[in-house]
């Protein structure tokens, strides 16, 4: 069949071009605009090449900042992913109780991120909060305000408390796709509990999994409201990750130069995490249907 | 492996079963033999998956006790009752290698590895994947893995009873031929008790010893493929087994002479006067069609090349009526009637096959 050659259907794609120039193409150039150059004020402009980048690549800040998510996301990865399998095993798999567990699930994620900032600002509180006040009742030192300790323990426990359940719920959706066969085979077959899991239930999540992950990791990476609001990335620096390092060059400090070059190298950071994860899924789903 | 028995087992999903209704599966009574095949038959949602859970002891009977042997095990699950099970869907471990896979059972249950090494050697070679005895599972089409399914379900020497839940529903039509062969070799070789559910009467046919029709909750008829086909006990029986079925035309029998729509058509037996609603039984293929004054009038619909024979759609009656005919027999143009074989007849009366009296002459093949 002769294909028609009719280039002014091109014009169909433009308010589809228009949007997206709008919505990300522009701002995103913008960044990249105010990270090769350097301003005192007045809307005077220098062109100041790759500097800015060159200033974040070696700054002691951002190297320290990076430590410090890295290490957070670690850690809540380490701790989410194993617990929300064990929570997602542990529910209900049909009656009236797994609609009652998934709800009760599904709760902490519909409460706003600042609110929950407000929450656990408020839990942890030495005057006013009921884990704080107690804890210091019966002795045991405890201010998130003073020990980075404990600042760590907070945050953490909080993104614990508020994204522990998206991980349970996907798990439990892969493990609710599982065929009730396998786990007559597996009893027929004398499997114990572990190789049940071992051998059926953990393949079968391993792209509900990979996904939760991948959601997890790139969540954690850019997390800035809650621990902005329960402990403003202190005491001293103690929990200043990434963005609350960027929003307080940005907008506090009013570098928009390296601040510029700092949301590129972050954003292409995160980009590349999810290509790799991207790439691992669809290799994994091309095994999976062979 | 042991003697199934089945003693007045019956099962209601309901918990306080009224009616004869409300049994999916109704009074049974059997003795399936020690190291034979079986083939629950019927169609969907006829009993024979229930009949099949309780066997594997998934569900417990309302009524009645099960036994293996002399062992009394209708409250044991199924590792207790030492089965093994092959899936509609195979069931294979994905992230194990098909060796692996196979040795499972015996490893979970701590035998020698010299032992486990020699019986996955063997299984591999009648379901003939030793040489991907070290690859991975996940990624093999579904009738490889169901063949490692059959070969898990094959390992264990020990196991009483081996059941088949429709296991080739998602092979492709030449591997269900060659796999069938298979399970009926490993049969024959180990001589493991076999059940095997299916709705397709090929395969029911051609790999058990016996057969059980199941239709509406009940047992209709458990034989020898023979059987089914020669003498049908049951109405169902006739017309589900066989293709096309068996033709069942009401009649009124009287002696050895069914009049069918005011036509007479002789039988090979005597037969009492009979009560209800009483049909006379005519496989297709002992129908021959003549012309002239005797047999049946009929009109023919159409006519079916299948290949090895043809059918021919006949109405007689109102009611359609089939018979088979021999490969490239030109039809008479002048066939207006339908001749039945006296002694092939069955008489059932509410759908129950009636025995004759004394039969006027024994067909050959009966007694086979």
């Amino acid at each position: 069949m002769d294909k028609v050659q009719n280039n002014k259907a091109w014009f169909l794609v433009l308010p589809v071009l228009v949007l997206v120039a709008f919505s990300a193409v522009i701002p995103l150039m913008t960044v990249v605009n105010y990270s090769v150059q350097d301003t005192f004020g007045n809307n005077v402009f220098f062109w100041e090449g790759l500097t800015w980048f060159q200033e974040v690549l070696t700054s002691r800040q951002v190297h320290s900042a990076l430590g410090r998510q890295l290490m957070f996301s670690g850690i809540i990865l380490a701790i989410q992913i194993p617990l929300g399998i064990l929570i997602a095993l542990c529910m209900p798999k049909k009656g009236v109780w797994a609609s009652v567990c998934l709800v009760l699930m599904a709760l902490p994620l519909l409460i706003p991120w600042n609110v929950v900032g407000t929450i656990w600002q408020i839990l942890g509180r030495t005057d006013i909060g009921f884990l704080g006040y107690t804890l210091n009742s019966l002795g045991i030192s405890w201010n998130y305000s003073r020990n980075p300790l404990h600042a760590w323990i907070i945050v953490v426990t909080m993104d614990v408390w508020h994204w522990t359940s998206l991980v349970a719920l996907l798990a439990y959706a892969g493990l609710q796709s599982i065929p009730q066969a396998y786990y007559q085979a597996a009893k027929i077959d004398q499997a114990s509990r572990w190789k049940v899991f071992r051998y059926i239930e953990l393949p079968k999540m391993q792209g509900v999994l990979l996904i939760a992950i991948l959601l997890r990791f790139m969540d954690s990476f850019m997390i800035y409201t809650e621990p902005f609001v329960v402990t403003g990335g202190g005491p001293g620096t103690a929990t200043s990750f990434l963005s609350i390092d960027l929003v307080k060059m940005a907008l506090g400090q009013f570098d928009l130069g390296p601040a510029a070059a700092f949301s590129i190298m972050y954003f292409l950071v995160i980009l590349l995490v999810s290509w790799v994860f991207y790439t691992v899924m669809t290799n994994l789903d091309k095994a999976e249907g062979r | 492996m042991a003697q199934i028995t089945l003693d007045n087992l019956a099962h209601s999903y309901l918990p306080n079963p009224q009616s004869e209704d409300d049994f999916a599966l109704k009074q049974l009574d059997h003795v399936w033999g020690d190291g034979e095949a079986y083939a629950l038959l019927g169609a969907s949602g006829c009993g024979k998956s229930t009949l099949l859970n309780i066997i594997s002891g998934l569900l417990v009977p309302s009524r009645g006790r099960i036994l293996f042997g002399d062992r009394d095990v209708t409250h044991q699950d199924t590792v207790a009752r030492n089965i093994a099970q092959v899936f509609q869907f195979p069931v294979v471990y994905d992230t194990m290698t098909v060796g692996d896979n196979l040795a499972f059972p015996l490893r979970n249950r701590g035998m020698d590895p010299a032992y486990i090494a020699a019986r996955v050697q063997k299984i591999a070679s009648m379901i003939g994947m030793e040489d991907s005895l070290k690859r991975k599972a996940r990624g093999l089409t579904a009738d490889a893995k169901q063949k490692i399914s059959l070969g898990r379900g094959m390992v264990r020497e020990d196991v009483n009873a081996i059941l088949f839940d429709e296991p080739l529903t998602v092979i492709d039509p030449h591997m269900k031929w060659e796999l069938r062969t298979q399970l009926k070799a490993l049969h024959n070789e180990f001589g493991h008790t076999m059940i095997y559910v299916t709705h397709d009467q090929t395969e029911a046919l051609t790999f058990a010893d016996k057969v059980v029709v199941m239709h509406d909750g009940r047992v209709v008829q458990l034989g020898t493929p023979e059987e089914l086909f020669d003498t049908p006990e049951h109405t169902f029986v006739g017309y589900f087994i066989g293709s096309p079925g068996m033709n069942l035309i009401e009649a009124e029998v009287a002696g050895n002479v069914a009049h069918c729509a005011g036509h007479a058509v002789p039988l090979g037996g005597n037969y009492k006067p009979l009560k209800g609603r009483v049909q006379i039984g005519i496989r297709p293929e002992f129908v021959t069609l003549a012309s002239g004054d005797e047999g049946l009038p009929m009109t023919i619909k159409r006519v079916e090349d299948v290949g090895r024979h043809q059918i021919l759609r006949a109405e007689f009656a109102g009611k359609p009526v089939n018979a088979i005919m021999p490969e490239g027999m030109a039809i008479p143009a002048d066939a207006n009637r339908l001749k039945f074989a006296p002694e092939r007849i069955s008489v059932y009366a509410d759908d129950w096959r009636v025995t004759p009296l004394h039969a006027v002459s024994t067909p050959a093949r009966e007694a086979v």
